[in-house]
């Protein structure tokens, strides 16, 4: 029954009209949340994702201190309404793992070495789940870790690339990431080039895999884009709307 | 909350303030804090709403599965409601199991919605004895600042009100709306020494010595109450506060009935 659904239109276009390498529409907005130290929430598709963070805070605990550098911990979650099946509360084995590697992706880019003993706590909660959680998780969080203000040399860019009909394409929404063949999550801090996540699984060639890396990294880049203009959109100043007194100040 | 203290400077003002009828948002103590909210925001959700009672920000979704009813309730659907208050609605909640407090506010929320009858359970039978429908509440908090029971009754009874019943998913015919009745509402005040205050915020409740819970039905009666805290009350103290609370609750529903 599986191979009778077409992802791919005889016009080349997928079953939400997008072509192979578009993503669908985001949204990200950093400072939403009030008692944490930064937030940040993202619409990507019907991914709908909130991302809290607190710290850097003294590591409890005392046995996960680390005397040299601050530990980054990750809490990913899916909401019990956030899928069509409902998830049942509390951690399971995916989100544990997920919750590991977007931790170590972010420590990565958080200068942990200046917070001795301390803790860099990241809360992501999905609301709604659209497939590409994960990605749109850490592009979320490190968002909301930069909106904390805790030091850090880059943000994580996040973004998946696959396979479905024989064809590489770009951000695997629900349906194709269900009947695909290939799904390839990955995080890439697009100033340096280096890739702090990568995952795969289903079958992909040598050539189809370098395709859908690079499809992948250069959306990533995009996806930088977006989240640099949150935080620009959060904290800009606009100096011609301030009195010359302030201004001067 | 562990680990969440107040100054005891703070929590002086807070009674001072109190003491001639103020609160530290400018309220008056018989005063809600201003309600927004947003309906069926989560596609996946058989039903949703996201409530905002001043800045406690609550969001509740309903999911509904085919399950086996319980022996001495054969021909009913079930109701389960769980609460999760995560770390990121405050730095003092923690991730992990449901803490007393989590459980406290799903059971209450949960007693309030039962009692009223607002849910029409017979008609969530699929086949007397062998299959019913489940209905899931799941309340999440995203932002506290206090009351966490009266905003989730007001964002459960909102999701319950536009919640469908997903049949055509399970092959069992067409789709429908969860079949409600009612509009169970809560009022939920503190005590700080001999004072009420309705809709505590966060600062208030961790001043209070006692938290009172009722759940109102349209008619104006109580479906439902809950005493916290080591705090206790008067017989005069109960009686002015199910007055308040029945006040307060009628103008709510019929906001509520009105889409407002």
């Amino acid at each position: 029954m599986t191979d009778n659904i077409k992802l791919i239109g005889k016009d080349g276009l997928r079953l939400d009209g997008r072509k192979a390498d578009e993503l669908r529409p985001i949204k990200i907005q950093a400072g939403v949340l009030d008692n944490a130290d930064g937030s940040a929430y993202l619409e990507w598709g019907n991914n709908k994702v909130l991302v809290a963070v607190y710290g850097p805070r003294e590591a409890q605990p005392k046995y996960l201190q680390n005397p040299a550098k601050a530990i980054v911990q990750v809490t990913y979650n899916m909401a019990a309404f956030s899928s069509d099946e409902r998830v049942r509360p509390g951690p399971n084995r995916r989100a544990t793992e997920i919750s590991k590697i977007t931790a170590e992706a972010l420590e990565n880019v958080i200068l942990t070495n200046q917070f001795p003993r301390a803790s860099i706590d990241v809360y992501i909660e999905v609301i709604e789940a659209d497939a590409g959680t994960r990605c749109a998780g850490l592009t979320a969080a490190s968002v909301a870790v930069a909106d904390a203000g805790i030091p850090m040399m880059n943000m994580v860019s996040s973004c998946a690339a696959g396979k479905i009909d024989g064809q590489i394409v770009l951000d695997l929404g629900k349906k194709e990431d269900n009947f695909g063949q290939a799904d390839l999550p990955i995080g890439l801090v697009a100033r340096t080039g280096e890739i702090v996540l990568l995952q795969m699984d289903g079958h992909l060639t040598q050539d189809e895999f370098k395709t859908a890396l690079k499809m992948a990294m250069e959306a990533c880049k995009h996806i930088h884009g977006l989240q640099q203009e949150a935080l620009r959109s959060r904290y800009a100043v606009n100096f011609a709307d301030m009195d010359d007194g302030e201004a001067e100040q | 909350m562990k680990r969440t203290i107040i100054p005891e400077i703070k929590k002086e003002m807070i009674y001072k303030l109190a003491q001639r009828d103020c609160r530290e948002d400018d309220r008056s103590p018989v005063e809600s804090r201003p309600l927004t909210y947003e309906i069926n925001t989560i596609g996946t959700a058989e039903g949703s709403a996201r409530v905002k009672l001043g800045k406690t920000d609550v969001l509740v979704g309903v999911k509904l599965q085919p399950g086996e009813p319980y022996p001495d309730k054969p021909n009913q659907g079930v109701l389960m409601t769980g609460c999760e208050l995560k770390p990121m609605a405050h730095p003092g909640f923690e991730s992990g199991a449901p803490s007393e407090e989590s459980i406290e506010i799903a059971r209450v929320v949960d007693r309030g919605i039962r009692e009223s009858k607002m849910i029409d359970m017979e008609k969530l039978c699929i086949e007397p004895g062998k299959k019913i429908w489940m209905v899931f509440l799941d309340i999440q908090v995203i932002n506290y600042d206090g009351n966490m029971f009266d905003a989730a009754t007001i964002a459960s009874v909102l999701a319950l009100h536009n919640a469908i019943v997903p049949a055509s998913r399970f092959d069992l015919g067409d789709d429908f709306p969860v079949p409600v009745a009612c509009w169970p509402l809560t009022t939920t005040f503190i005590k700080l020494h001999d004072l009420l205050l309705v809709d505590p915020t966060l600062n208030e409740e961790l001043s209070a010595d006692l938290r009172f819970t009722v759940s109102i039905d349209d008619n104006g009666d109580f479906r439902a109450m809950q005493k916290g805290l080591k705090g206790s009350l008067t017989y005069d103290d109960v009686i002015r506060a199910l007055d308040i609370a029945q006040k307060l609750t009628l103008g709510m529903r019929s906001r509520l009935i009105k889409g407002e």
